[in-house]
């Protein structure tokens, strides 16, 4: 028990130099962060990034080869899973079925040897804060997705962990129901305050609902951000190409203009980019254009008066998707595949593939890096 | 159709179940009162209450067979455990081939090589004396635990293989949640893993209770002649004393007594019937 008001400023995660290694397998590698009291944390990466092994460490369940993990301030060196104030939301949430909902929600306040009438009253406080007032009584397989989901929540939130890990937990959900729990897992934290740590290999789950991410890769964090710096600044090639769609053309840095930098692919196709680090004249470089920086035109004019880099290609395909609406081109020169979101002023509705078009983009939003 | 390929089923169960056991159920409800005459009658359930020797053998079947099975569960639940849980790859399947294996070995023969293991002149006495902890063989055939001892043994297959498939269903997350919510070892198996395993437990108890309590062989054998196993008694009705209504009327009685364990033990546990055949 905390007798001392806990400080604000103190994390409620910290990670120093850890590390977990299979054999030479470098499953994390040498992290360290800290994650700030009640914020959204998530931690992003492909499948075998190492971030199921960081949570399951933070979690207990494994311990780190080198380095500390802090929870609250507190050393979790040698303290098991059931003794630590974190609680994880697992994947396929892991809810008791043998258990009632009121049974799965008191079952850590049972553990704890709370009374009886208490563990009634705080579950059933806690059912109602998910939206599932009375439910106490109702079998797991009774509920729906999201309800199971809510239940699983309330089942670590009742116990008021420091902490609160979420290992996928949507997954699971269709399409519809995960865009649905996105914004309910968003509201839950904000209305909780408590710290939610989320790993996911959705980016688009990690910026909707994040604070700050952590974009993992190969045991590393690549870039650890703000959603809004991971989207405009990439700080390495690998968070240009996962966070979001991106357009990328490899070659040579061919022209260097205070920041922007000039990247040449071999097939001849130069696009000018604001450099992210040093690239040097000569040097193997990669450019990322976001399907959105771009814009389209029939005319060449449009871009020429501007000064705008601008490029003539044929209309591959048009990918339809509401507003998420594309069009895939192919650059006349090189051959290179190009991805632009198409306006949602209706002004290209009757683009036609085969059709010859131009596009072009400001540098200053298009990234490049030395690779 | 349907008729037609349950007609094995059917015929089988009407030649080899049902109508000898209408057979035995008259046989057991007649006494003879002069050669080849006979009387319906309750004389065999009578002489079952009278004579203390045969339901003492009766009880005492009972209870060592519910000890049998109590023993074969607690034995096989780590085993099982193991196989399901812990072991992986080839691991896994050559401990479940060497649960197997001494299964492809007759009953007979096992037995015999328990007994070529506790005479009194056998390996184990033999190896107690060389290590000086007793100063002659001791007989180890003949006692109850022998007879424990080797009903386990036969059983223990029986137990494990539903106790492994209940445990391979149960999900390694929900023990970790239940752990991460601060649930330890013991809590664990009680509220998490024993209502999961349940079905599985109650169904491998069935079988094994059912086997050890119509087995012959094993009780007869290690016991030798003070086993006192109920089926003694019914083979010595039939074919020493060639009393077949006598002996009907234990068959009836050990069917009861199968029966309503069973019943009694779905009942505790709180399972249902239809769901525990179907794990076994």
């Amino acid at each position: 028990m905390n007798v001392i008001a806990p400080d604000a400023a103190q994390p409620d995660l910290q990670a120093v130099g850890v590390a977990k290694r299979y054999g030479s397998f470098h499953a994390v590698d040498d992290l360290s962060f800290s994650v700030t009291r009640g914020s959204f944390f998530s931690i992003l990466g492909p499948s075998g990034c190492g971030k199921t092994t960081l949570l399951r460490m933070i979690a207990g369940f494994l311990s780190p080869d080198s380095g500390e993990i802090h929870i609250g301030g507190k050393a979790m060196g040698g303290v098991p899973p059931n003794k630590r104030p974190v609680n994880m939301v697992f994947q396929h949430l892991a809810l008791f079925p043998m258990m009632s909902v009121g049974d799965n929600v008191g079952y850590g306040l049972t553990r704890r040897g709370v009374a009886r009438d208490e563990i009634r009253r705080r579950v059933g406080e806690m059912l109602e804060r998910v939206s599932l007032p009375g439910a106490q009584d109702k079998r797991i397989e009774q509920l729906s997705g999201g309800q199971k989901q809510r239940v699983a929540i309330a089942r670590s939130l009742v116990l008021e962990p420091t902490l609160l890990l979420l290992d996928e937990p949507l997954g699971a959900l269709d399409l519809k129901l995960r865009e649905h729990m996105k914004i309910e897992l968003k509201q839950l934290q904000a209305a909780f305050g408590t710290t939610f740590v989320y790993i996911t290999h959705d980016q688009s789950e990690a910026l909707v609902l994040s604070d700050r991410v952590a974009v993992m890769n190969q045991g590393r964090f690549e870039q650890l951000g703000t959603p809004q710096e991971l989207y405009y600044a990439p700080q390495t090639p690998f968070v240009a190409g996962f966070v979001g769609a991106n357009n990328c053309v490899k070659g040579r840095a061919t022209l260097v203009e205070g920041d922007i930098v000039t990247v040449t692919s071999v097939e001849g196709l130069a696009i000018p980019a604001r450099a992210m680090g040093s690239v040097r004249t000569g040097h193997a470089a990669e450019a990322f254009v976001r399907p959105e920086v771009a814009s389209l035109s029939r005319a060449a004019s449009a871009f020429s008066q501007g000064g705008l880099p601008h490029y003539r290609a044929q209309v591959e395909s048009l990918l339809f998707d509401g507003a998420n609406s594309a069009v895939l081109l192919r650059e006349e020169v090189s051959r290179a595949e190009f991805r632009i979101a198409l306006p949602q002023t209706g002004q290209f509705a009757d683009l036609q593939p085969g059709e010859t078009v131009h596009f072009g983009f400001d540098p200053q939003r298009a990234v490049c890096f030395a690779s | 159709m349907l008729m037609l390929l349950l007609a094995p089923a059917l015929l089988w169960l009407l030649g080899l179940i049902l109508l000898p056991h209408v057979e035995l159920g008259i046989l057991s409800l007649r006494a003879r009162v002069a050669p080849r005459v006979y009387e319906p009658s309750l004389a065999q359930y009578r002489t079952f209450i009278d004579e203390p020797l045969y339901w003492h053998t009766f009880v005492r079947t009972a209870i060592l067979s519910i000890l049998a099975t109590a023993i074969t569960l607690l034995l096989a639940f780590p085993i099982a455990w193991t196989i399901a849980k812990i072991a992986r790859g080839r691991a896994k399947s050559l401990l479940f081939v060497m649960c197997l294996i001494p299964f492809w070995v007759s009953e007979t023969v096992r037995t015999l090589g328990w007994m070529i293991l506790l005479r009194e002149s056998g390996v184990l006495p033999g190896l107690l004396v060389s290590l000086g902890i007793t100063a002659a063989p001791v007989e180890m055939l003949y006692h109850d635990a022998t007879i424990l001892v080797g009903l386990v043994y036969t059983s223990m297959l029986f137990m494990v293989i539903p106790l492994i498939s209940a445990l391979e269903s149960l999900d390694d997350s929900l023990i970790e949640a239940a752990y991460d919510l601060g649930g330890n070892g013991w809590s664990i198996l009680r509220k998490i893993i024993i209502p999961h395993a349940a079905p599985g437990m109650v169904a491998g108890c069935i079988v094994v209770f059912m086997l050890t309590l119509g087995n012959y062989l094993t009780p007869t054998l290690l016991g030798g002649k003070n086993s006192q196993w109920f089926t003694e008694q019914i083979y010595t009705q039939f074919i020493t004393r060639f009393n077949w209504e006598q002996g009907a009327a234990f068959g009836f009685l050990l069917l009861g007594l199968s029966t309503a364990i069973v019943w009694l033990g779905l009942k505790l546990s709180g399972q249902r019937f239809g769901e525990v055949m179907q794990r076994s």
